[in-house]
């Protein structure tokens, strides 16, 4: 049965219409014309690439952007909800990708702000808070400790604060923006129990994401957008990946790297029991060793927050490591300066473009002469060759099609997919034996994705040695030779990705070690 | 030898005591307000230039009006006033909070020292007119140590002491504190539950200014009874130091002021002993003491005091 | 040029227009009689500022010799801001600078001025380098605030001056004056009329402002700079010391404010006072900002700024007091700071529109 396109009449038995959606933005037409239809009770995906467009609509649904045009009704009322109180008043509720949480207060206090009971002279009533988020927290199975500060508590569990926040104010219509960003497989699971759950109880609930597995194991409609148009909208028991991404991308898409064969060459890096702390001091790598070889890319995988990206701070001298070694085709280069280990042949992509591996006020050009800036060719006699910057620069964004290709704009007026590509450049350009790469396509659209995993390939062809990290299991598993699981600051085990399920390697992102999880399916 | 017997001497006299509360006061209004800004994510460090405004207009208020308390509360409205321009600029339009308030400290300086000519007759300072009088604590005996310390003090000084109290209540016990921490740290999520982070800075930042100009009244009709050019001399920045060294929070800034109030004192005492005879011309040397403590205070105590995470940083509301 | 460029150059000046709007209105305020006569009380003092700024050769000359100590003061605070230190102790700098360089200038009367002068200066831009590097090395190694070290330095300098010109370096008069420098160590003068003499500190200042513009825009280390500026983050990332180039970025803008005060002692005074600096420091503040802390647009900025002071000194003889400037100057600062209440008035309302 195709999908069913309602009449007014009948948008009574719908929790949301969205209709003929427009918002723009200075420089993009972010929502063409879009129409959402979601039925009360049922779990909607909406689907695309970073940048279709999608969690622009939802901010409209919530109230935080003001649509240009169209119509919103909230179970057949037409509505103009003009900020989030009264998104939040008509049961709409929000779930955002980068947590809307305050580290120093209490799970309590997060769930009930703007919100909260008081007594006389507007003393905050904390006790009957405490009551009421208990008893929330015990209705729907979502446990939480009313008295913990949110900055103290795991990723999973502050997800779960996020989830009460909507539920204490009574939503019953849930956005969720990209809720499984953060989790391991087993804690996605975990959480669609709960999602679950709640459509059992009466909820409605938009789930956004780039995760096509997760749409069809979840969802009951999918609607798919591309460029800020919607490109198809079904059930989601008549579709799969495959038509789906194909949906998003307006093309055949690979969906997994095509990797050949190779011996991997001589040793090129080191690391012994390293031990590194985080910005609290805490431990955040805990006993690391690994040998890195020519020639092949080294994955870690792992949940955000284990430790991955102090280990590859350390490594590039931009950490200190309390105790271990660090060495580099045979010397140890151990609490190095960045500059040093940047002239030893190391590069690194490093995981925060905005914050760490580019300056947006500087042109295209300075930041590829960045790190190169006080040596030839860049620079003579502490003089800047401009000529040299320019030329280079030009050639490099040429070649790694960075759009526009000039290289006098601003870094910071780049899209994402493009500052990333100049990164890669710029780190490429080094002309490195060993490179660590940190996250490098997180928030890019599918054709930079590609780009890139092709770029990393190439480099490998060429017998550079490359650290790969990344939050994306699919891309671990399908770009690297040999994969380490990082938990809580220790390798639970190395595997080859041919040799393991995402079921085992979602167990030691959990916790477990290799031998644990061998055992268990053994036994 | 001779200095240990000064140091001595002033510690058992009690207007050491006194002058330390004397001092305190109007660092602690302006700690207190500098906190209050501080809290909800708005740096303000014009706290100095409110204070010579409030400084000022209590004066013209004990001037135009004959009566001191008259000025006091013209002082608040001007501290609200000026307090306004940089919440105007900071919060509105998103202003480096650094600059906006270096503007507001050159304009206090400016217009106070710009308006004694017309106003008063004669440049550089006023004449003297009534202070707020002080409350005399009778039932104390005369010549008690006691008596030499609190015997006859200012009620601003009982004002600055309560208002630690009210300042704890509020940012710790009320629904209006919650959000103000909330803000301060995190005005995104603050945003997305519909709490006004706009508001809550704008009353942060005015609250700075109340606060800040009664301090700076303190100097002039609460102690002195008149006003002079540049009379702040600093106060404004010890005072952020004090926030600093007190956590941003109330009892610490209590502590703190007691503290940079006792240096204060202290230096004075030392330079009106006779055993010690100091020179008018080494007088200097003494006076930078307090500054060279705050310096080492601001260097030592960053890392180991933390402001609230949003602080300085501009929010500007989404589209 | 782009549109972003004339933006850069738009604001200062309608910043400037405005200021000078408001300070209109205060005169007409304080002025007396009716409406008419206190506009005519306006356009008095406006042209006696005029006349006192560039009326005649001695005024111009007077202007030109309030400009040079402020184009260095100004140096001194928009290289800082160049790197993101926020340097408001250039009057202390200034003060130190010129201090020591007076001590030593008084006992170099032995050198021949070859090697008095340029010793001289070489001091005193040391003694700024190093009075401003305190406040760059807390904050490169604490993370202490650099706004409030450098005033608590400047307070401590301004004690120190004081203590040093009252006591152990005073001339032996009643005043708080030291005693006079050596003949030696005296700036040549490019030209004199009457009582005023110009030396040839402006070409020293100019030199500066040449040599900090070379710096920025065409060395390695200028890069540096600005990129510790804008991102430390990135900068570290990219193998820059964040924490040299602060202590550098502020121990060079020590060293332009030191000079400044080096200038004013050799080529203006010939010795120290505790007045030497008046305020010349915290100019440097107003002066970056409307330069909007490029070097020519600084010695633009310090010929308005320079015209304004020497014109206000005119200025009180009718009556207007000169704390007028300083109203102007933090009109503009507030308004430069606030670019987006300029850019509003002005009608240029970018609306951000909240995209990622």
């Amino acid at each position: 049965m195709p999908f069913h396109v309602p009449s007014e009449d009948e948008y009574n038995d719908y929790a949301v219409v969205m209709k003929d959606i427009v918002k723009r933005f200075p420089k993009v037409l972010a929502n063409d014309e879009v129409n959402l239809f979601v039925k009360k009770g049922e779990i909607h995906a909406i689907v695309g690439e970073n940048g279709a467009g999608k969690s622009t609509l939802m901010n409209q649904l919530y109230g935080l952007y003001n649509p240009d045009d169209g119509d919103i009704f909230i179970r057949g009322r037409k509505l103009d909800i003009d900020n989030p109180k009264d998104a939040i008043k008509e049961g709409i509720g929000m779930v955002h990708q980068h947590f809307m949480l305050v580290g120093p207060l209490s799970v309590t206090e997060n769930i009930v702000l703007g919100d909260e009971p008081t007594k006389q002279f507007n003393v905050f009533d904390l006790q009957k808070a405490k009551k009421e988020v208990q008893k929330i927290s015990k209705d729907y199975g979502l446990k939480v400790d009313v008295n913990a500060r949110i900055e103290d508590l795991p990723v999973g569990t502050q997800q779960r604060v996020e989830i009460l926040k909507t539920l204490y104010r009574g939503a019953d219509i849930l956005i969720l923006d990209e809720p499984t960003a953060v989790l391991t497989p087993q804690e996605t699971e975990e959480l669609f129990e709960v999602l679950q759950n709640l459509q059992k109880d009466g909820k409605t609930l938009l789930f956004i994401t780039h995760k096509l597995n997760e749409v069809i194991e979840i969802s009951n409609n999918v609607t798919v957008m591309r460029a800020g148009k919607v490109t198809g909208q079904l059930p989601t028991e008549e579709t799969s990946q495959r038509e789906l991404a194909n949906m998003m991308v307006g093309r055949e898409v690979l969906l997994r790297v095509e990797k050949e064969e190779k011996e991997p060459g001589e040793k090129i890096l080191e690391v012994e029991n390293l031990n590194v702390n985080d910005n609290r001091s805490l431990p955040a790598v805990r006993g690391c060793s690994l040998d890195l070889y020519k020639g092949e890319i080294l994955g870690i995988a792992g949940v955000a927050g284990n430790g991955q990206s102090e280990l590859i701070e350390s490594i590039a001298g931009l950490r200190k490591a309390e105790d271990g070694k660090v060495i580099y085709e045979g010397n140890d280069v151990t609490n190095a300066t960045p500059r040093e280990i940047r002239e030893l042949g190391i590069s690194h992509i490093a995981e925060d473009r905005f914050k760490h591996a580019m300056i947006q006020p500087f042109t295209v050009a300075y930041n590829v002469a960045l790190g190169r800036h006080y040596r030839p060719p860049f620079a003579e006699g502490g003089f800047l060759n401009h000529k040299q910057i320019n030329k280079r620069s030009k050639e490099l964004v040429k070649q790694f099609d960075v759009r526009p290709p000039e290289t006098q704009i601003l870094a910071g007026t780049l899209s994402g997919g493009n500052q990333q590509k100049m990164v890669v450049a710029r780190e490429i350009d080094y002309d490195p034996d060993c490179m660590l790469v940190s996250q490098p396509t997180r928030g890019l659209d599918i054709g930079a994705i590609e780009f890139i995993h092709q770029t990393l390939l190439e480099m490998r062809g060429r017998d550079v040695g490359m650290i790969l990290v990344s939050m994306e299991l699919d891309e671990v598993l399908s770009l690297s030779d040999r994969i380490l699981v990082m938990y809580e600051g220790q390798f639970m085990g190395e595997v080859k990705p041919d040799e393991i399920t995402r079921e085992e390697m979602g167990l030691m992102m959990a916790g477990q070690t290799l031998e644990e999880v061998r055992s268990e399916s053994d036994g | 030898m001779n200095f240990l017997k000064a140091f001595f001497e002033s510690f058992t006299n009690p207007t050491f005591y006194k002058l330390t509360l004397s001092a305190a006061t109007p660092l602690l209004f302006a700690s207190l307000g500098g906190m209050f800004s501080e809290k909800t994510g708005v740096v303000n460090i014009a706290l100095e230039g409110i204070m010579l405004l409030g400084a000022f207009t209590g004066v013209v208020g004990a001037a135009l009006f004959g009566s001191p308390w008259i000025g006091l509360i013209l002082a608040m409205l001007v501290g609200i006033g000026a307090a306004a321009l940089h919440a105007m600029a900071s919060v509105n339009f998103q202003a480096n909070q650094i600059v906006s308030a270096t503007a507001i400290i050159l304009l206090a300086q400016g217009v106070t020292g710009f308006l004694l000519e017309p106003v008063f007759g004669q440049p550089g300072s006023t004449p003297i007119y009534d202070k707020i009088p002080e409350v005399k604590l009778t039932f104390l005996k005369e010549g008690s140590f006691l008596h030499g310390m609190i015997g006859s003090l200012s009620p601003l000084i009982y004002v600055a002491l309560v208002m630690v109290i009210v300042s704890w209540f509020i940012v710790y016990k009320t629904r209006l504190g919650l959000r103000i921490r909330a803000v301060g740290e995190n005005p995104e999520a603050a945003d997305t539950l519909g709490v006004s982070v706009y508001g809550i800075r704008w009353f942060g930042v005015l609250m700075s200014g109340l606060f800040a100009s009664l301090g700076g009244a303190y100097l002039s009709v609460g102690e002195l009874g008149q006003f002079s050019e540049n009379m702040t001399n600093g106060k404004g920045f010890i005072a952020l130091a004090a926030m600093i060294l007190g956590n941003w929070t109330p009892k610490g800034a209590l502590f703190a002021c007691l503290l940079f109030g006792a240096a204060e004192a202290l230096n004075e005492q030392l330079q009106s002993n006779p055993t010690l005879a100091i020179s008018s011309s080494v007088k200097p040397l003494f006076n930078l003491i307090p500054f060279v403590i705050t310096l080492i205070v601001v260097a030592g105590f960053v890392g180991l005091t933390r402001p609230p995470a949003a602080s300085g940083t501009p929010y500007e509301k989404k589209g | 040029m782009g549109k972003k460029s004339w933006i850069r150059v738009l604001i200062p000046i309608v910043s400037v227009l405005i200021a000078l709007l408001i300070a209109s209105i205060i005169i007409i305020w304080v002025g007396e009689g009716s409406f008419m006569e206190r506009l005519q009380f306006l356009v008095t003092a406006y042209s006696e500022m005029i006349k006192g700024a560039f009326g005649s050769v001695s005024a111009f000359m007077n202007t030109i010799i309030k400009m040079s100590p402020l184009i260095l003061t100004g140096l001194a605070v928009g290289f800082g801001f160049r790197a993101g230190v926020f340097n408001i102790g250039a009057e202390g700098q200034m003060a130190m600078g010129a201090l020591t360089a007076s001590i030593f200038a008084v006992n170099a009367s032995a050198l021949p001025m070859v090697i008095a002068i340029p010793m001289t200066i070489i001091v005193g831009m040391l003694a700024g380098a190093v009075w401003a590097g305190i406040a760059g090395f807390l904050k490169a190694k604490t993370g202490a605030h650099e706004v409030i070290t450098t005033i608590m330095l400047n307070w401590i300098a301004y004690n120190i001056t004081n203590w040093a010109v009252a006591g152990p370096f005073n001339s032996g008069g009643g005043t708080p004056k030291s005693p006079e420098i050596a003949e030696s160590t005296k700036l040549p003068n490019v030209v004199s009329s009457q009582a005023t003499f110009l030396s040839y500190g402006i070409f020293i200042a100019i030199a500066a402002a040449i040599i900090m513009y070379v710096i920025l825009y065409r060395t390695s280390m200028g890069y540096e700079v600005k990129a510790v500026g804008f991102n430390p983050f990135a900068s570290e990332y990219g193998g820059i010391n964040v924490s040299k180039n602060i202590i550098i970025t502020m121990a060079i803008s020590g060293a332009l404010a030191g000079l400044a005060g080096t200038l004013e002692s050799i080529g203006l005074y010939y010795r120290f006072y505790g007045t030497l600096t008046s305020g010349k420091g915290f100019d440097g503040i107003s002066i970056a900002l409307i330069g909007q802390n490029n070097p020519f647009g600084i010695i633009a900025a310090s010929l308005l700024i320079g015209g304004l002071r020497t014109g206000s000194n005119q200025m009180q003889f009718v009556g207007v007091p000169k704390h007028i400037v300083t109203i102007i100057q933090s009109i503009i600062i507030f308004l430069v700071a606030a670019e987006r209440i300029v850019m509003t008035i002005m009608g240029w309302n970018k609306k951000k529109g909240g995209s990622k």
